[in-house]
């Protein structure tokens, strides 16, 4: 079975989910998913087959770079880290010093993204920096 | 009874028979073009298209999505009857360009953002090569998708996932 057949539920999932910029692409044996999902929940159900396809993503045949479309400016997003205090750094990396932290639950307001990984965040205290993008949930 | 001819009405009887000739020709070339507007009811490929019908010679022109439908149009419109000539004048737009390469983070930004990934997850360790990012150790499975949702946005060209999942 092919790749493109195997994941068919998947591929054809983002295209009712309204996933922008929808890419498949096969190469070396690898299937390459990309695009903006419109909301994290899309992310989640197409996350969802992706487990139910393969469980426990155990065959590496997929990568799915399948990211939230980019907040605008101004969006309040809840620091969803397990119960911890979110770092925030002065730049995009954790080799970068912490500025201050976030608590758990709290609400930053995100200034800009830097990368799928990295945003940077203004904190209710005012303080601005890079925080971890996973653990940021916008709101919406 | 004189069955002599005069110059004057045998000049009178080309003219009536070419005449004839070329209203026939005409007749001809308007039942074509009428076939060809009930084939185009019935063909969507052939709906798009110009036919230009003389002296039952048909010159098709427009687009066509593929040169199956091309051919096909073509065969349709010979087959009518009086045609005597089908030029086929129908362009096929040219395939879509190839999708361009996947594109592959280099091993050491990669080898960065994969350590900022898992070090919140203390059993997991990850090497990178080539591109390949390799998981090895044990996680609990509740935190497996969202270390893999991370991990899949960093542009790897493979996760080969190695973990224990408990």
């Amino acid at each position: 079975m092919s790749l493109q057949d195997k994941y068919k539920e998947l591929t054809d999932a983002a295209g009712t989910l309204g996933v922008a910029n929808l890419q498949v692409r096969e190469q070396d044996n690898v299937l390459y998913v990309d695009g903006e999902a419109p909301n994290g929940a899309a992310k989640d159900q197409l996350w969802t087959i992706y487990n139910k396809l393969d469980p426990d993503f155990k065959t590496g045949d997929l990568v799915m770079n399948v990211n939230v479309s980019p907040a605008a400016p101004g969006t309040k997003a809840t620091v969803s880290t397990d119960s911890s205090n979110l770092n925030i750094r002065k730049g995009p990396g954790t080799d970068q010093p912490i500025v201050g932290k976030a608590a758990h639950n709290s609400t930053v307001e995100l200034v800009s993204k830097t990368n799928d990984q990295w945003w940077l965040v203004r904190t209710e205290q005012g303080e601005e920096g890079y925080a971890y993008a996973q653990y940021l949930s916008p709101q919406s | 009874m004189n069955y002599k001819v005069s110059a004057k009405s045998r000049m009178l009887m080309f003219f009536l028979a070419f005449s004839v000739l070329l209203t026939s020709c005409g007749n001809k070339d308007k039942a074509i073009s009428e076939a060809i507007d009930a084939k185009k009811k019935e063909m969507k490929d052939l709906a798009g298209l110009t036919a230009a019908v003389e002296k039952g010679t048909v010159t098709l022109s427009g687009q066509c999505p593929d040169s199956s439908a091309r051919t096909m149009c073509e065969q349709t419109i010979t087959a009518i009857p009086g045609v005597k000539n089908v030029v086929n004048n129908i362009t096929v737009p040219p395939p879509p360009p190839p999708p361009a390469p996947v594109v592959i983070a280099a091993d050491d930004p990669l080898t960065k953002s994969v350590n900022d990934a898992i070090k919140d997850y203390p059993g997991v360790t990850a090497s990178v090569k080539d591109g390949e990012i390799t998981l090895t150790g044990d996680i609990k499975r509740a935190s497996l998708q969202k270390l893999m949702m991370n991990l899949h946005t960093l542009k790897p060209k493979k996760i080969n996932n190695q973990l224990t999942v408990k």
